[in-house]
């Protein structure tokens, strides 16, 4: 425990503990983005001509949508032209030793990424992407004895290019929204995940993402691909330098569970929030979306989301399968000027699919939270279950909380379920702890920590620790 | 339509109307009415309707229900028929003071019965004109937002209204009743308008109910607007009743604003009917107030009703509370939209939204839409929908008693909307929603009594 306060006061000190910049030499592109910008960045990548293809689509698709403006969010104006689309920090590689840059190891090692192997207790297999090239991906070699393919998605492009070309852009296709075309046109790097058929992964699998050079954006993309009655649990984390400019991050992951297996996707997004006066903080505007295609698959969203300037995003899952299950746990925590527009979609085509969602926003100081969610069950999606309940929690009077959920129920014979609240802590709790010698500012944290538990339960354990302590720590000086 | 299949401006027809005829329409009106007409027709020019699945207008097409050439009673011919004789409505035990409109006139024989009553002027805004000319040019159009093409549209063609209104400290005796009947041979757009001003420290209650005598398929379309205003410490319950056919179009506006102290009901029920919207628009300015928002829906065939309300907490301690119930049959769709605003600086507020659905059909739709936006964190705020079927154990347990299973059904549906019912502030409306619910679910309201209403449930 006071290992734990500790560590708290430390982080609650400096304001955001990941701020730092990296100084590695770094490739970058010249800023704007056109036909030639892209065909620069397959170049460097070494991508087939399909890729290139599918690039240039989805670009001639851009061009011609306007960026949405329905969320309940002040978006400030992006100039996508001020944007440099790649960055890559050039690797001072000895091709014999395969050593990575010792500077970048240091970065990965502060955040606490170990990327040599020896250095990894943890037991977790990482994938490091810092700007628009993954670093180093580690155990693929032990992952590949049992036919587990992970590794970065321009690696899958070279080594396994049928089945990358197989399912990109099958769940999320480029004509999706805005910036999934964006990032369909300029996406870098990313993980790509393949669980052969009975496949039990043996360890987490994780990606941590770095933005590191200034004036540019990240535009990862992941995809992982269950094949029948495997599982794997994947972890995804987030950090980024400290500047006064709003940095794009516009990702997509994609995700295919087919028959009878699990995936479970865990996202703890910690990307700079901005200052406390709102200047500066990474744009999070992100496509995520999942489709359990084979009967009785299972997809499981968890996210807990303390950074950015301004999140949008909604993991969805397409139930298609028959018996398939979606679920989505989410904690969004946002103070000062954060902005979250978040929640989830799920669409129920497949008969007897049930999904589960539970959202928890927290919202602090002057920011906006909002939970924004559609359940549709199709016609002939009998037998259907969906359980829904979003709380707010305000903790203070200049803050705000909302909710849009959006049902849509197409048959008689499936049950749907929304409840919401939207309340402040309950000065009751407060004053219990208090009287047993609580602080005001711990007693919240507790009473958060306990709001949000159903959640943070379902993160796996290393994760947990590491979400909690965030929690709290974002929870300093937030309360008064 | 247009010779190449897309649907020109269906707004276009209205436009040209009110230029052809501004001269016919603003004869008689008075000139409080008339002296909006520019603006909301400037409101309109340009504007494309909303379509279905736009913003707001999820499972409502306006441009579609619009789209029929309506014919506007511009002349103000008076209707033939009595049929105010043929249309009784009474609730037993309810001794009410009753008023009839026919389309979107107030009935002739009946304009004697439009005056002062224990205090309570019931009047039309003509005759309104007359007597309290100052009330009117306060009141009228004052909270109808012209921002929504169907008010905006209202407020272009509408020559006359009712005004209700209770002074300060006044109770109103008995209640007010006002039936409104549709009645029309061809395609008819009635253009309706109420005012309902409440004083300080006044209390009345109104039921008004919708009826139709439309004859074959031909659609006719009630456009109404309806403005409510509540005093410091008024009370005011408002029952909107609706038992029309399949060929009756529906689309209301309703706007409140409450001050300080206020209490406000209002409730909407439908029991039957063809396509329904109903918009609610709750401003609640004065703490201490109360509202209750409450709806109920019966609907099968094709039948199609789409609720959006929306509540503005303006000021600190005050509760509101809403509930819509809807029970859906065969092709039914059902719409509920609600949307809770506590503004910042508004402490203490409590606010409840509830909407419950029960899809009894394969083919039987529900939309539903509710939310919550809170700018301040002192508040209790919650909302709770859910979309299902009756409970089987409850039926089983019915069953295994010898209730048949139809009767079994319709128990549990009248229990489901119980609460609605229940919540009615008459209690003889009370009793008598009680009967029509139960008709309504065995399919036999058609012989409501002696009326002659032609409400048959089209199956």
């Amino acid at each position: 425990m006071t290992d734990d306060k500790h560590i708290i006061d430390q982080a609650a000190n400096e304001e955001y503990k990941y701020g730092f910049v990296t100084d590695v030499d770094t490739h970058i592109l010249p800023k704007g983005l056109n036909e030639g910008v892209i065909r620069e960045i397959s170049r460097l990548k070494g991508e087939p001509q399909w890729l290139l293809d599918f690039r240039l689509k989805a670009y001639a698709h851009w061009i011609t949508l306007e960026q949405p403006s329905w969320g309940h969010l002040t978006l400030p104006p992006i100039d996508y032209q001020s944007i440099s689309y790649y960055a890559a920090p050039r690797q001072k590689k000895d091709p014999a030793t395969h050593q990575i840059d010792p500077e970048l190891v240091k970065t990965f090692d502060k955040l606490g990424i170990p990327l040599e192997e020896r250095m990894a207790l943890s037991g977790m297999a990482v994938d490091a992407i810092m700007d628009s090239v993954s670093v180093r991906t580690t155990y693929s070699e032990r992952l590949a004895e049992l036919g587990v393919i992970f590794c970065s998605i321009s690696e899958a492009v070279r080594d396994y290019p049928d089945l990358v070309r197989r399912y990109l852009g099958s769940v999320v296709p480029y004509t999706d929204n805005y910036f999934a075309a964006l990032n369909s046109a300029v996406f870098s790097d990313g993980s790509f995940v393949y669980i052969p058929k009975g496949v039990r992964c043996p360890m987490e699998l994780s990606s941590y993402f770095r933005i590191n050079a200034a004036q540019t954006g990240q535009f990862e993309r992941t995809l992982i691909v269950a094949d029948d009655d495997s599982y794997v649990s994947y972890l995804e984390g987030c950090t980024a330098p400290m500047r006064d400019e709003n940095q794009l991050h516009a990702a997509i992951v994609e995700i295919l569970v087919e028959d009878r297996a699990e995936v479970k996707y865990s996202t703890v997004q910690n990307w700079y929030p901005g200052d406390k006066d709102g200047n500066g903080g990474i744009l999070n505007l992100v496509t995520k979306r999942g489709l359990c295609r084979g009967d009785y698959s299972k997809l499981s969203w968890t996210q807990v989301e303390t950074g950015s300037a301004v999140t949008w995003k909604y993991p969805s899952c397409v139930l298609a399968g028959e018996g398939s299950v979606g679920e989505f746990y989410s904690v969004a925590l946002t103070r000062n000027y954060q902005q979250a527009d978040t929640g989830t979609k799920m669409i129920h085509l497949g008969r007897n699919s049930s999904s589960t969602i539970v959202s928890k926003g927290i919202s602090a100081g002057h920011s906006q939270n909002s939970y924004r969610g559609l359940v549709k069950i199709a016609p002939k999606a009998v037998g259907c279950r969906n359980y829904t309940q979003c709380d707010s929690l305000l903790l203070s009077d200049t803050s705000g909380a909302h909710t849009f959920p959006v049902i849509e129920v197409d048959n008689d014979t499936s049950v749907v379920e929304h409840e919401a609240t939207t309340s402040k802590i309950n000065e009751e709790q407060i004053f219990y702890c208090n009287q047993r010698g609580i602080s005001t500012e711990d007693a919240v944290g507790l009473i958060v920590n306990g709001y949000a538990k159903e959640v943070m339960q379902k993160l796996p354990m290393e994760f947990a620790v590491e979400a909690q302590k965030l929690l709290s720590v974002s929870l300093e000086g937030s309360v008064g | 339509m247009k010779a190449d299949g897309t649907m020109s401006n269906p707004l276009q027809q209205y436009l040209d109307l009110y230029r052809g005829h501004e001269q016919a329409i603003n004869a008689g009106a008075p000139s409080v009415m008339n002296a909006l007409r520019p603006a909301a027709n400037s409101a309109l020019g340009g504007i494309v309707l909303p379509r279905k699945g736009s913003e707001d207008y999820e499972a409502t097409d306006l441009a579609a229900v619009l789209a029929p050439d309506y014919g506007v009673n511009v002349l103000r011919r008076a209707f033939e028929a009595d049929v105010a004789q043929a249309f009784r409505c009474d609730v037993p035990n309810l001794s009410t003071h009753l008023y009839f409109c026919i389309n979107d006139m107030y009935h002739p024989t009946r304009t004697a019965l439009l005056h002062d009553q224990g205090g309570v002027v019931v009047e039309t805004f003509r005759q309104a004109w007359q007597r309290h000319p100052q009330l009117l040019a306060d009141q009228y159009g004052r909270l109808a937002s012209l921002a929504r093409p169907e008010v905006a549209l209202n407020t272009l063609l509408a020559q006359d209204g009712l005004l209700v209104y209770v002074p300060d400290g006044v109770t109103a005796e008995r209640p007010i009743q006002l039936v409104n009947i549709l009645q029309a041979a061809s395609p008819l757009m009635a253009v309706r308008r109420l005012l309902i001003v409440m004083g300080r420290n006044a209390h009345a209650q109104m039921l008004v109910c919708d009826h139709s005598q439309l004859p074959g398929d031909a659609a006719s379309l009630a456009l109404s607007v309806v403005e409510i205003v509540a005093h410091e410490n008024a009370t005011f319950d408002f029952y909107d009743l609706e038992e029309t056919t399949s060929a009756n179009r529906r689309i209301s506006t309703l706007y409140v604003e409450q001050h300080t102290g206020s209490n406000v009901l209002v409730d909407g029920i439908t029991l039957t009917n063809g396509f329904t919207r109903n918009n609610y628009h709750v401003e609640v300015n004065g703490e201490h107030a109360s509202t209750q928002l409450l709806g109920m829906t019966i609907a099968s065939g094709t039948q199609h009703v789409d609720t959006h309300t929306f509540i503005a907490h303006n000021a600190p301690r005050c509760h509101s509370n809403e509930m819509f119930k809807y029970v859906l049959n065969d092709n039914a769709v059902g719409a509920f939209a609600g949307r809770i605003l506590v503004q910042l600086g508004c402490p203490r507020v409590e606010a409840y939204q509830g909407n419950r659905n029960l899809c009894a059909s394969p083919t039987a739709r529900m939309y539903t839409k509710p939310q919550l936006e809170i700018y301040t964190d002192d508040v209790k705020c919650s909302h709770g929908t859910t979309i299902g079927q009756l409970n089987q154990e409850a039926l089983f347990y019915m069953r295994s008693r010898g209730i048949g299973e139809e009767q079994a059904k319709t128990m549990l549906m009248q229990a489901f909307v119980a609460d609605v019912v229940d919540a009615v502030r008459m209690e003889s409306l009370r009793d008598r929603l009680r009967h029509l619910v139960e008709k309504r679910f065995s399919g036999s309201l058609a012989s409501c009594g002696n009326c002659l209403s032609p409400c048959k449930i089209t199956e």
